[in-house]
């Protein structure tokens, strides 16, 4: 059995570790905006927040929250731009 | 019986295009904030919330009445401040050991910018924007910055003492705007 799970290419990455709500919020939907719809972003954060506030960014802005992650403190978000 | 199938065909399109209309009216959503104190702690998070609206999509407009105007005052938005006097859970952790002020200690003069310098140390260390920084994001996300006509006349503020970005409404306009509003704070 494969333990390889396809990967999710992302075509911008956006480090918000070390900052809390709404930073990492707010910088996701500026750095959205440069990116075309289908394009995947990809976000690293730290603040325990962003868990329940990137589901409920990415349903209100008319983006899909393809993944999240957590690892040690640190979370991560695949979004893709609707 | 042709002809009246065609007007309800044309009839059935008609109502397609205004449901659309309607719904598509409804579907954004709009934040209505009234900024009533001009204290950091009072400021932040109505700019806070007002931004992370706009993120989401929202039409956001803060109405900044009585002396939450001086986030909009050019000479004051860069020196708000915060009180420990009457202010029990202030100042609050210090290097993570919770401080209680006594109240005695909390009226000596000065106190309030000993405040003042922890909070914005906190605000600092915590990575967050200054409050001229919230204010100029909010604008580049197209928040509304809504200056109260009456704390103007009252305080005797004019159009040239506020950020350029200000616009002078009245109470009426503001209700105007937080009547299609989908969530109202005031604050």
């Amino acid at each position: 059995m494969s333990s390889q799970i396809q990967e999710i290419k992302d075509d911008k990455v956006l480090d918000t570790r070390g900052k809390l709500c709404p930073m990492p919020v707010i910088e996701a939907s500026l750095v959205m905006k440069d990116l075309i719809s289908g394009h995947v972003l990809k976000v690293l954060a730290t603040d325990p927040g962003s868990k329940a506030d990137f589901p409920a960014w990415a349903e209100a802005s008319g983006h899909r929250l393809l993944k999240q992650e957590a690892k040690d403190t640190i979370f991560t978000y695949w979004i893709q731009k609707g | 019986m042709l002809e009246s199938l065609e007007k309800l065909s044309l009839d059935l399109e008609e109502f397609k295009r205004l449901h659309s209309e309607v719904h598509k009216d409804t579907d954004t959503k709009r934040l209505a904030i009234v900024a009533s104190k001009g204290s950091l702690d009072m400021i932040y998070p109505a700019l806070i919330l007002a931004t992370t609206a706009a993120s989401m999509g929202w039409q956001v407009g803060i109405f900044f009445t009585f002396y939450g105007l001086d986030a909009l005052h050019v000479k004051r938005y860069k020196k708000l401040k915060v009180a420990p006097l009457g202010n029990p859970a202030m100042p609050a952790p210090f290097h993570g050991i919770p401080v209680q002020v006594p109240t005695i200690i909390a009226a000596i003069p000065g106190m309030t910018t000993v405040a003042t310098i922890l909070m914005k140390s906190w605000m600092k260390r915590s990575r967050l924007p200054t409050v001229e920084g919230f204010l100029k994001m909010s604008n580049q996300m197209g928040v509304k910055l809504i200056a109260c006509s009456t704390t103007m006349g009252v305080m005797k503020i004019k159009q040239e003492d506020l950020l350029p970005e200000a616009e002078v409404q009245g109470a009426a306009a503001f209700l105007h705007f937080a009547s299609k509003a989908t969530v109202s704070l005031f604050i």
